[in-house]
């Protein structure tokens, strides 16, 4: 560990939080029909899109509606994608001529990035055209994002004001999602990308003489605009299959900074707004204080585990000073590869700058264990907020309990009904990530699939199921994972995980939102001070953490006191 | 404690965002979820990215191409992606993990350092056997311990451009005598190619072997 090290990763940091607070208030402001800045433009394209669609904007949805509307949106969204991915050979902008997918890998990646997920079962560079990846992965990496907002802004209405009967209208707030949020930021993004060398191209690949008079061919695509949209939408799916490792997806140590702030940008700005549309700031910063602080801690984590290095290698006379170099590149080295590591599983990103896989044992368990968290420190776009609501409601539930005292958050009174939802929502994540890797490793097909031995390939099996079901995406790549049992089973983890938590937080949304708003008393437990900070951590750490530490032990807690007594599998 | 009060059924009063209700079912969702998808794959799927396309090409092009280095009229390659090199008068840049389809049977895959159509890593967890075996073959011809990391460890594309001065500099013998030059020159087109951190902060120092290899042919000629 270096001063240099930890100023790399402080200043990434610093730069998140500075900019989402304005950030997020512009967030509250546009998705709730508010005036900005770029109305005068964009005004004219979001009236013209309600008068396509059929839609008034001002016609708000029960819970019901809401669900309703969000999942035919996503399910067409899925068909059209499956289509796209089946059929890429007969789409335009194919140079490669590559072939469609199989039906079931199809499956698995519209699924993934219908999700938010983008969980990649194949190697974007050798199997898709740039024709899928600009009609399909892109348009899809925005509307996943886009959902994510509006079904956190509708959960964020149930707790502003009282008897609320309808929490928004979808089709408003998707339009003013894409078009004033996730656009603007991907293009800016984009255009800096392209200008630190991201290419943006329709060429297939150009073939270079090496210095050595070798061929070597160079994969190339319209990049930039694909990597924006990956990291402000929190997606993580990488045009190649290095991913944000690739040279051509993340060139420099600044372009890395920059993809590093895009990711976490709009989770955080997300809990500012929420501060906002509820009316009362302090209650946004509050939960901002939670998911930052969690962050911080396990990204310094990450960076002393991974600094320190591999006393394996250390001991055949590998120089200790760079840290755990396997799997990493040379222009962002051991700080600011784990930084990134950190951010992309804390959020539901999955992007990667390093291999997961080759990590130290504590650096990879850091990586599960966020997930794990259930993607809420800060989560992803929007989904982060919803998530991170539930625990709050099981906070002052549990803090409930301890007084013996009705629990109320914001006003509204926290009762069974919401709390057995609630409930079903956070199971989901243990039933899937531990019920799914005990069944795969109990099949030949899952452990054929795994490429390393020992704990570490325990490890490989838990972080593929932990990362289909908390919508994550990123891998212990070295799993082969296009297989029957994976692209099956995983695809029906990223669905149960992105829908079967959302349905029930919207439902939750729907019962809160009927409820009268009541004015603060002196017996009212205050949900923006310290002490509710603390409790939340303990609640997310406890709740999130402690039901999956068996499997954490006898993955990388075991491969760690391996790997110190020197022995290798 | 008062957790089981019933909630109040029907909710009266203030409405939410809306004046009304919209209709409730699945039916008359479908034409604003096709309208909102076809407008959204319009933008975001045709116009935004063909306009960058257009627009990188016209502004930034070496960028948009993939920022290709010519010599004499020819690609010899992209100043951001690496490439193998063996021969003793080059710097050698990272270990590279990927591979490509084997000539003889094309199902299986062969070691190809360095191909840029398929990126790929090692995958190889902290406490794997072949790990440790790879290092202990490699080390073994790295010169005098403790050996600059990057030198004997993939990496994450196994395509990176970039090796550490570190590593650099203990190559400069033997391209010296490679070449026939002094050592003193070879170590300044070193120095040359070192690039820092930005700010003081941003980055690792690093040397872009591909850079510095044109540089070494450019004295040669």
């Amino acid at each position: 560990m270096t001063l240099i090290g930890w100023a790399q990763v402080a200043l990434a940091l610093i730069l998140v939080f500075l900019a989402a607070v304005p950030l997020g208030r512009y967030v509250a402001a546009v998705m709730q029909g508010g005036r900005s800045a770029l109305s005068p433009v964009l005004g004219p394209v979001e009236r013209g899109i309600y008068a396509l669609c059929g839609v008034n904007p001002a016609h708000g949805m029960g819970w019901r509606g809401y669900v309703a509307a969000l999942l035919v949106l996503n399910a067409l969204h899925f068909l059209l994608l499956y289509a796209i991915l089946r059929g890429q050979y007969y789409l335009p902008f194919n140079p490669q001529g590559f072939s469609g997918m199989s039906p079931r890998l199809a499956f698995n990646t519209a699924i993934s990035f219908v999700t938010n997920t983008n969980w990649q079962a194949y190697a974007g560079e050798s199997t898709l055209s740039h024709g899928a990846q600009m009609l399909g992965l892109t348009v899809h990496n925005f509307l996943s994002a886009a959902t994510g907002i509006a079904a956190a802004c509708a959960v964020s209405r149930a707790f502003a004001a009282s008897r609320l009967r309808t929490l928004g209208n979808l089709w408003a707030d998707v339009t003013r999602a894409m078009l004033y949020i996730l656009m603007p930021l991907a293009l800016v993004v984009a255009s800096l990308l392209l200008a630190m060398g991201v290419p943006q191209t329709l060429a297939g690949s150009v073939d270079a003489t090496t210095l050595e008079g070798a061929k070597q061919t160079i994969a190339l695509g319209p990049v930039a605009f694909q990597e924006a949209i990956k990291l402000v939408g929190t997606n993580g799916g990488g045009f190649f299959n290095a991913n944000s490792a690739h040279p051509f997806e993340n060139p420099t140590a600044l372009s890395n900074l920059l993809e590093n702030w895009s990711l976490l940008i709009l989770p955080f700005s997300m809990a500012v707004a929420f501060g906002r549309i509820v009316g009362d700031r302090r209650q946004g910063f509050a939960l901002m204080w939670v998911m930052g602080s969690l962050l911080a801690v396990f990204a310094g984590l990450t960076y002393a585990a991974e600094a320190a290095g591999n006393p394996l290698l250390h001991a055949l006379g590998v120089d200790a000073v760079a840290g755990n170099m396997e799997g990493k590149e040379v222009r962002f080295g051991v700080a600011a590869s784990s930084l990134f590591a950190a951010s992309a599983t804390a959020t539901s990103t999955g992007a990667v700058n390093a291999m997961h896989d080759s990590f130290t044992p504590l650096g990879g368990f850091v990586t599960l264990f966020l997930m794990q968290l259930g993607e809420v420190v800060p989560g992803g776009v929007g989904s982060g907020l919803y998530g991170i609501l539930v625990f709050a409601l099981l906070a002052v539930f549990v803090a409930g309990l301890m007084v013996g005292r009705t629990p109320e958050y914001l006003g509204k009174k926290v009762q069974a009904r919401e709390i057995k939802l609630a409930m079903l929502a956070v199971l989901i994540l243990p039933l899937c990530i531990l019920g799914g890797t005990a069944m795969s490793l109990m099949t030949e097909s899952g452990t054929g699939s795994l490429s390393n031995a020992g704990p570490h390939g325990l490890s490989q099996m838990l972080y593929a199921w932990t990362s289909a079901t908390a919508n994550n995406g990123s891998a212990f790549a070295g799993i082969s994972a296009d297989t029957d049992l994976l692209d099956w089973g995983l695809g029906v983890a990223m669905l149960l995980g992105r829908f079967a938590f959302l349905v029930p937080v919207l439902a939750i949304a729907g019962s809160l939102a009927a409820k009268p708003k009541l004015p603060p008393s002196a017996g009212t437990f205050p949900t923006h001070g310290p002490l509710f900070i603390g409790l939340l951590v303990g609640v997310i750490l406890i709740l999130g953490g402690l039901q999956f530490l068996p499997a954490l032990s006898l993955g990388p807690l075991a491969e760690h006191f391996a790997m110190l007594a020197g022995k290798t599998f | 404690m008062n957790i089981i009060s019933p909630v109040p059924a029907t909710a009266q009063g203030q409405d939410g965002p809306g004046p009304a209700e919209a209709p409730l079912g699945f039916l008359s969702a479908i034409r604003p979820a096709v309208m909102l998808i076809a407008v959204f794959t319009a933008l975001t799927g045709l116009a935004v990215p063909l306009g960058f396309v257009e627009l990188g090409g016209a502004v930034l092009p070496t960028q948009a191409g993939g920022s290709l280095i010519e010599r004499d009229g020819k690609v010899v390659g992209s100043s951001l992606i690496g490439q193998a090199f063996t021969g003793d008068k080059y710097f050698h840049g990272r270990l590279s993990a990927t591979t490509d389809a084997d000539p003889a049977d094309s199902t299986k895959q062969v070691p190809a350092p360095y191909n840029a159509a398929a990126s790929l890593a090692s995958n190889m967890g902290a406490t794997s056997k072949a790990l440790v075996e790879r290092v202990q073959g490699d080390i073994a011809t790295a010169g005098p311990a403790p050996v600059p990391a990057d030198a004997v460890t993939t990496s994450a594309s196994g395509l990176d451009p970039h090796v550490t001065p570190g590593n650099a500099l203990r190559q400069v013998a033997r391209i010296a005598a490679a070449r026939g030059m002094p050592d003193e020159r070879v170590r300044a087109l070193l120095a040359e190619s070192t690039e820092g951190r930005l700010l003081g902060v941003i980055g690792e120092p690093r040397v872009n072997v591909l850079r510095l290899n044109i540089a070494l042919d450019a004295v040669a000629r």
